[in-house]
């Protein structure tokens, strides 16, 4: 555990800030993640509300705990990929179709408009976005239970 | 008085979701009056929950589901209440001058009320702390197509017309509208096939008497009546004849018939296809949408002109023939008929499994001519960076997918017809069984026995054909679907309802609070700006800042999510968009020169445009003399993507291309960035002579091309940060002259980095 050359805080109005090593103050501070998929606790980059990178962190775990909590707070309420975990059932098999799933976010429905808005992931990953634009994510379609493999295997 | 000042109030309660209706109510004082709410689906760790947050007269309410009781906070000075948004979910958050009060998220699909929340939040905020009382009605707009709405929570009739209704096989009643100018031509075939039908069901039929009354009685020692067997062989004759006019005819009138329903439907899907917005364009692969309109109608043609033509005789002759059995013996008839029923069963059993199967089957072939799209253009780069070997593996997988999917169908299909085949001949053995003991307990005669192993021996054969419909049907609703997909796609850039013509425009454009989001992201936001005519603006900014999205939004390749253009004070939305788009000129940085002469390429705006013309912008735009040098000069023929010619060249055909339409707004989209600096001073002194007079908005990478520009208009982020000309701007010390003296600190390395750029190029993605 190293310890970085910034300062870390979140201030009053809910906004991360961050104190540079020259004393330069960032307010509104985003952590993005590089690779929200393929790789979600490496590659993370603290970038300034100008779009700009402020600092850059190789692995979220090397960072200290008060950090590293701030940091995976902000995620939490800035990163929404639904995990699919099962899928109750669909209202049809032609799309447009709405899709009841239970998700690591609870449970919801969506409008999938076209068989073309599921993405393969390598090796056997599955990315869908509804009508809105929200991407849910299937990490492992084979690891889906039966009845939800039977239903997602007639839209593949 | 009181109750016009709230005149949504009655409506609001009205829409408000039950859940929260009495909860609402119960904690209401008196006389506090609901006039906005937001029904939200996210708690703030953005796991899906329910909420609402409350907009009143009194104060904002809001309850999460999981909360026991309700959070309020009264109006009062310093409170501001604000969205945003990231990645599909927004964030509605509820400041006072201190620090952050309450968040509360939701997913994008909720967006529509917030805006009208917030607008009435602030209004009522102002009215609460200066006691102004011009408390109007905000109306409510769809924020897609900015339709007006009724209420806040309404979702709008114009966006949402794909309400998602399943379609079926029925979808293939649909092509009922394509033939519908067909039907008196297709009732002839109609009535035709019923009597060729007939025609055929006689020789069974005369095979009874010939039994019975001639060979019968020979076999019992009488002698042959010739009389008679010239009779029954003459009808024999002529029915097979008559069978045969009738049936050429019926072929050849309804295969014409379909030929020509299948091309209407190739032309109407494609023009509804090039009519689409350029978002839907976005969107699909290229592969898919050319196998859709070239395959799938071909399917389609081949369905109607075959199958089901083959169908309907099918069903025709089993009808007739039943009929005709029942008439000749009921109780045979009766053991005849029954193995039908189970094998309609079967049929329908396999039905599902099938048209899953054919479903997959479609979308496996488009993904490997998704291959083909991806890689063929790009061949480029697939051979610069040698991963041929790679490119020929995932055609190979995808061809392999195929190959699974379809050995997967065709295990089922493969057991379907033996079966069939199967039900048939054991059919045959219960009619023989049937048969030979009525014929024994002398019910009927061998003749009628003869007759209906003949009858039956169609019967089922036609069964067995008929099974094949099964799939057919299944493939042909498929493209039907598919088909009706783009037909049914209504363009994200509508043509407006009520038309407005402007027949002279002078190119004043005003683009007022205008927003755009792409998918989830908001790309711009609230731009103001007028362009007056005849005025060249620059559009500068770093890459990703909006410059694009703001000019593919002028030309209305996309609408504006929030707030209007203006051209000459009138909406573009009601402007019709064909005609509105003759009034502009683009040229863009990779110029698309279709297959075709120098000439046509140069007239494509304008395809009535004379040789004089067609010159006069040539000349214009410099390219006349390297034109002249061609072999063929105006005649010579460009390739798909112009590759006869350099890079300058192309740009040049493409700036006569929009003088020769000579438009009142001009945009020019990076159009010298992608050639070296000689060219691009030849490029620059055809783009002085295009842009004279006209209303000029031009996006330039380098800083030092914008030098004729009136004013220039920095951009960050999607939003206007500097407005000025070059001078006023460096003497701000503000963005652009961070930008300006960050290139002109390269200037000395300009070329060598052009040099090293196009060297790129060649090998990297824009090739």
């Amino acid at each position: 555990m190293n310890q970085p050359d910034y300062q870390l805080s979140r201030n009053a109005f809910g906004r991360l800030v961050l104190v540079a090593k020259n004393h330069q103050v960032y307010e509104g501070v985003v952590p993005i993640r590089a690779f929200p998929v393929t790789a979600s606790d490496e590659s993370i980059a603290l970038v300034s509300a100008q779009g700009h990178e402020l600092a850059w962190i190789e692995n979220l775990n090397d960072l200290p705990e008060e950090f590293c909590a701030l940091i995976r707070a902000e995620l939490i309420s800035r990163e929404f990929m639904p995990e699919i975990k099962r899928i109750d059932k669909v209202s049809s098999f032609i799309t447009p179709s709405t899709w009841w799933v239970r998700t690591d976010r609870g449970d919801t429905a969506f409008v999938l408009k076209g068989e073309e808005d599921i993405r393969r992931l390598p090796p056997t990953g599955l990315l869908i976005t509804d009508s809105y634009g929200i991407h849910f994510l299937i990490r492992d379609r084979l690891l889906l239970d039966r009845h939800s493999c039977k239903l997602l295997d007639r839209f593949l | 008085m009181q109750q016009n000042s709230y005149p949504l109030q009655h409506e609001t309660m009205l829409t408000f979701p039950p859940v929260w209706a009495s909860q609402v109510t119960a904690y209401l004082t008196s006389e506090e009056i609901v006039l906005a709410w937001l029904e939200v689906d996210l708690n703030t760790r953005l796991h899906f929950s329910s909420g609402i947050v409350v907009v009143t007269n009194r104060r904002l309410l809001a309850k999460m589901a999981e909360e026991e009781c309700w959070q309020d906070w009264s109006y009062q000075q310093g409170l501001k209440l604000s969205c945003r948004d990231h990645a599909g979910v927004g964030n509605l958050e509820l400041f006072d001058t201190q620090a952050r009060l309450a968040q509360w998220c939701y997913t994008l699909g909720k967006n529509a009320g917030v805006h009208h929340l917030i607008a009435e939040f602030t209004q009522q905020l102002h009215f609460r702390l200066t006691g102004e009382t011009p408390i109007q009605r905000i109306p409510v707009k769809c924020p897609k197509c900015a339709a007006v709405l009724s209420s806040a929570q309404e979702t709008c009739p114009v966006c949402n017309q794909d309400a998602h209704i399943p379609p079926s096989t029925w979808t293939l009643f649909r092509l009922w509208r394509f033939a519908r100018p067909y039907r008196w031509r297709l009732l002839t075939g109609f009535l035709l096939m019923l009597g060729g039908t007939a025609a055929t069901l006689v020789p069974p039929y005369l095979t009874m008497p010939l039994m019975d009354n001639v060979l019968i009685p020979y076999q019992n020692g009488k002698p042959i009546d010739v009389d008679l067997v010239t009779i029954y062989l003459s009808g024999l004759l002529a029915a097979a004849l008559l069978a045969w006019i009738l049936g050429w005819s019926r072929t050849y009138l309804l295969a014409k018939v379909s030929e020509r329903i299948g091309a209407d439907l190739r032309t109407t899907t494609y023009e509804h296809l090039v009519k689409l917005s350029q978002e839907y364009f976005g969107g699909k692969r290229t592969g898919d949408l050319m196998a859709r309109i070239g395959a799938e109608t071909d399917r389609i043609n081949l369905f109607i002109s075959l199958h089901l033509l083959d169908f309907a005789t099918d069903v025709i002759m089993m009808s007739m023939t039943a009929i005709i059995l029942v008439s000749i013996n009921p109780w045979l008839a009766l053991v005849t008929l029954l193995p039908l029923p189970i094998i309609a069963w079967l049929i329908h059993l396999v039905r599902d499994r099938l048209r899953t199967g054919f479903e997959k089957v479609d979308r496996v072939w488009a993904e490997v001519n998704n291959v083909l799209a991806d890689t063929i253009p790009g061949i480029r780069v697939v051979k610069a960076f040698a991963q041929e070997d790679r490119e020929v593996a995932r055609f190979r997988a995808a061809n392999q997918r195929n190959l699974e999917i379809n050995d997967r169908v065709n295990r089922v299909w493969a057991l379907f017809t033996p079966t069939v085949t199967l039900l048939t001949e054991v059919g045959l053995l219960v009619v023989w069984i049937f048969g030979i003991w009525q014929v024994s307990q002398d019910q009927i005669s061998v003749g009628v026995l003869t007759a209906f192993l003949a009858y039956i021996g169609r019967f089922y054969l036609r069964l067995d054909s008929m099974s094949r419909i099964v799939s057919v049907t299944q493939k042909a609703a498929a493209g039907t679907k598919r088909i009706f997909d783009i037909l049914d796609h209504v363009s994200s850039v509508p043509e407006p309802v009520k038309l407005v013509t402007l027949p002279a425009m002078t190119g004043r454009i005003e683009l007022r609070n205008v927003g755009f989001r792409y998918g989830t992201r908001s790309v711009t936001r609230d731009v103001s700006l007028v362009i007056e005519p005849g005025e060249m603006i620059g559009l500068v900014g770093h890459s990703g800042s909006g410059k694009s999205t703001l000019i593919n939004l002028i030309c209305r390749f996309y609408d504006v999510t929030e707030g209007a253009i203006l051209v000459d004070g009138v909406d573009i939305r009601s402007l019709p968009i064909a005609e509105y788009r003759k009034h502009i000129g683009l040229v863009l940085q990779e110029p698309f020169l279709f297959f075709g002469t120098i000439a046509e390429n140069i007239a494509y705006g304008k395809p009535n445009a004379t040789r004089k013309e067609i010159i006069a912008a040539a000349r214009a735009a410099y390219a006349h003399e390297f034109i002249l040098r061609l072999p063929y000069g105006y005649d010579s023929l460009v390739g798909e993507r112009g590759q006869a010619l350099s890079g300058g060249e192309r740009q040049r055909i493409s700036i006569a291309r929009a003088l020769l339409i000579d438009p009142r707004i001009l945009i020019l989209d990076e159009a010298t960035s992608s050639v070296d600096t000689k060219t691009e001073k030849e490029i620059q002194e055809a783009l002085d002579n295009l842009v004279q007079g006209r209303t000029t908005i031009a996006i330039a990478h380098r800083l030092s091309t914008l030098r004729e520009a009136n004013r220039l208009v920095v951009l960050d982020g999607g939003k206007v940060v500097e407005v000025g000309n070059h001078t006023e701007l460096m003497a701000r010390q503000g963005y652009y002259h961070h930008l300006y003296l960050s290139q002109s600190r390269n200037v000395d390395t300009e070329d060598h980095l052009a040099e090293l750029d196009s060297a790129v190029r060649v090998r990297g993605d824009r090739v």
